[in-house]
């Protein structure tokens, strides 16, 4: 609670110090430092109830799945843009299919999902406990999706969490 | 400099593309579901180029740390309003058309 406290200070600080630029007013700086700490305060008392708290170490793995859902982000734009201009080439077959998730945990679904629709061509239509219902532009993004890499990737990153 | 002048122009011109394309996918895609998906071109790497350009032509300064947290939160909540869209949309009872299926069609490249 204490480290998740000092992160959150710190966190919202430097934001706040690199959103307003005053870096010499101490008026305003000390402004800033007790807006800060009446947001991490509420936080606080809203995370109370959440038992979720591995945000830290989670976030240095988010790096490296990040730079890998980039190069995904560009292949998939890639197809729906050929889609778009060469409909003769490239035709579309739109696709429903139900993806099983293996994450555990509210946050790492919400990863999941929330990857899923990042990438143009595919959309994570309704969550439940069990899986994703996923809309696709194309039938080979479906596929691609019920290879299933992208849910291990984001059940690792949830593991690395604990 | 005339080479990050020249870097930061292509991605505007590569963002403006992809943008006019998505504004196009919308237009031609047949139903509710498939628009959101050229609406997701338009999200992702459309919005990703325009703002590196920009942020090339800021430098390094304030500014374009607070063009590169436009473009986390755009990245945050675009696919959760996609997302609640589509949702929407499927409890509304929003059929989609879809593909007849790979069986009884012949299979697509």
């Amino acid at each position: 609670m204490i480290l998740y406290l000092s992160a959150l200070l710190f966190s919202l600080y430097g934001f706040w110090l690199l959103l307003s630029g005053f870096w010499h007013d101490s008026l305003l700086l000390g402004l800033g430092g007790v807006s800060v700490l009446l947001v991490a305060v509420l936080a606080a008392r809203i995370e109370r109830r959440d038992p979720e708290h591995h945000y830290l170490s989670l976030l240095v793995q988010l790096g490296a799945y990040w730079f890998w859902l980039l190069r995904k982000i560009l292949v998939a734009n890639r197809d729906v843009v050929l889609a778009i201009w060469r409909p003769q080439r490239y035709p579309i077959s739109p696709t429903e299919i139900r993806l099983a998730s293996s994450q555990r945990t509210p946050t790492g679904r919400t990863i999941f999902a929330n990857s899923i629709t990042l990438t143009p061509g595919t959309v994570a239509m309704e969550v439940d406990d069990e899986g994703i219902v996923v809309h696709a532009l194309q039938t080979q993004a479906a596929q691609d999706l019920a290879r299933g890499e992208m849910d291990r990737r984001v059940s690792r990153l949830e593991r690395s969490a604990k | 400099m005339i080479i990050l002048e020249i870097l930061s122009w292509l991605l505007l011109l590569f963002g403006a593309f992809l943008g006019i394309s998505g504004a196009v996918g919308i237009l031609r895609f047949p139903d509710f579901y498939t628009r959101i998906h050229a609406a997701g071109v338009t999200d992702t790497l459309c919005a990703g180029a325009i703002l590196c350009g920009l942020m090339l032509q800021a430098g390094l300064s304030l500014v374009s740390v607070k063009l590169a947290f436009i473009l986390l939160f755009l990245w945050f909540t675009s696919p959760t309003a996609s997302h609640a869209l589509a949702s929407a949309a499927r409890h509304a009872g929003l059929k989609p058309h879809l593909a007849p299926s790979r069986e009884d069609s012949p299979s697509t490249p």
